[in-house]
């Protein structure tokens, strides 16, 4: 009580790096545990499927609008951006497969994954969020139905299969944006556009590598999303602390996973 | 939201899904063009490929008949041995001549077939024995600078006397260096 010892403030330091750290860890495991028991408890999500059915409509179909429209900005300021780098080599052909590798390889899988967290990811942690704070979760434990199973595992498989399917729209609908500025705008010619994006882009190494990126970004975000509202601390604050970090913490996994899967598949 | 509204919309999402990727790799892949029937390989021995890689198009008068299937490097003769898949309709004589060419200046290369005059087809397996080489732009232009600087030496000797008559040589050179390579 005299005066702050030296060696106690930095064992108080020491000690909140570890807890944090613990924290940390504890959420990782508990989070690996919540993915490990929804797999096990999935078998109802696909025996109902119309449950799964109704997760999709809202997470999919109700992102459709942005993903769409945003693709098509995207590969028009590609093409725009990319001509006035190409024209200088004298290749404005390539723009076309600048276009479509840039969307395919990376941006497709990579943005449709940004904008799904922001659009599908918050509104499945706040709503399992609300639901646990409104109780309702306890509720159906209470009539012996697993929350995991009724409600966990639905939305969990419905981002996992409207995720690609929205990463290839994406990518599609970019690359006609590009094409719009392309051609009838700038003026490249239409076959050139077409054969050298044909002869460059691989339907093995670039196209399905995209799906795969995408594929894994699904599970990596709905699961983010999935857990943190279930974890959340069952307060209105909670609950919107809880949204924050799931578009926090999906947008730093999905460009990390994205730069090791690059990697990955780069050796391949 | 009734259960058939809710099918449907989701049946025009998957529908979308697949139209999408029906698009990418049938305009935008080359799974169309990567295909084709039956095939025969034959393989080819060339000193330099330059970049030539796999699934690059065989093409004989300019017309598309097979693909590169792997490119491998021969330890023992120091060679790139090409393995090139040729489609089953089309028959080349024994002594057909390989060559790698560049689509225009800057584009993509490709192997060129040029049938010779033997009376016995190339089979599953056999060697083309007649190759050339890709042409390596640097290589090319350090050539071309090589005989040019040995024709204006020439060019000095002969007319030693003169020295006026050196000037147009030395502005040739100069010209060489601003060429746009």
């Amino acid at each position: 009580m005299t005066k702050s010892n030296p060696l106690v403030s930095i064992i108080k330091t020491l000690q909140g790096i570890g807890h944090r750290m613990v924290e940390r860890i504890w959420r990782l495991g508990a989070g690996a545990r919540l993915f490990f028991l929804t797999i096990v408890y999935s078998g109802e999500s696909f025996k109902r499927f119309h449950l799964t059915m109704r997760e999709i409509y809202s997470t999919g179909v109700m992102s459709l609008l942005i993903i769409i429209v945003s693709a098509f900005f995207v590969g028009m300021v590609l093409a725009l951006q990319g001509y006035n780098t190409l024209q200088k080599y004298g290749s404005s052909e390539a723009i076309g497969v600048l276009v479509s590798l840039s969307l395919v390889r990376e941006l497709g899988p990579v943005v449709t994954a940004l904008l799904f967290a922001g659009r599908a990811g918050t509104a499945i942690t706040a709503e399992i969020g609300l639901m646990k704070t409104t109780e309702q979760l306890s509720a159906m434990e209470m009539m012996a139905v697993n929350p995991i199973a009724r409600v966990v595992a639905p939305r969990f498989w419905a981002g996992v299969i409207s995720m690609p399917i929205l990463a290839t729209l994406f990518s599609m609908v970019g690359i006609l944006g590009g094409y719009i500025v392309a051609v009838p705008l700038i003026g490249v010619d239409e076959g050139a556009f077409w054969s050298q994006m044909q002869a460059n882009v691989d339907f093995q190494s670039d196209i399905v590598n995209g799906i795969i990126k995408s594929l894994v970004f699904g599970v990596a975000c709905t699961m983010i999303a999935l857990f943190e509202g279930f974890d959340a601390p069952p307060t209105a604050e909670g609950v919107s602390r809880a949204t924050t970090r799931t578009v926090v913490i999906s947008s730093l996994t999905v460009l990390g996973f994205d730069f090791v899967l690059t990697s990955f598949m780069m050796v391949i | 939201m009734d259960r058939t509204k809710i099918d449907l919309w989701v049946g025009v999402f998957v529908a979308l899904g697949v139209v999408a990727l029906l698009g990418l790799a049938m305009k935008v892949g080359n799974l169309t063009s990567g295909k084709i029937g039956e095939t025969y390989s034959v393989t080819a021995a060339f000193e330099n490929v330059g970049s030539l890689k796999p699934h690059a198009p065989v093409k004989s008068a300019g017309v598309a008949v097979g693909r590169v299937d792997s490119i491998a490097f021969n330890s023992k003769t120091y060679e790139a041995v090409v393995t090139i898949k040729i489609d089953k309709r089309y028959s080349f004589p024994k002594d057909t001549f390989a060559n790698i060419y560049t689509a225009g200046l800057l584009g993509e290369q490709y192997v060129g077939l040029e049938a010779g005059g033997d009376e016995e087809a190339l089979k599953n397996g056999d060697k083309i024995a007649k190759t050339q080489d890709a042409v390596v732009l640097e290589k090319m232009i350090s050539q071309f600078l090589f005989s040019k600087a040995s024709e204006t030496d020439k060019d000095v000797k002969s007319s030693s006397q003169n020295t006026s008559e050196v000037k147009p040589a030395e502005t040739k050179s100069t010209e060489l260096g601003d060429a746009p390579f």
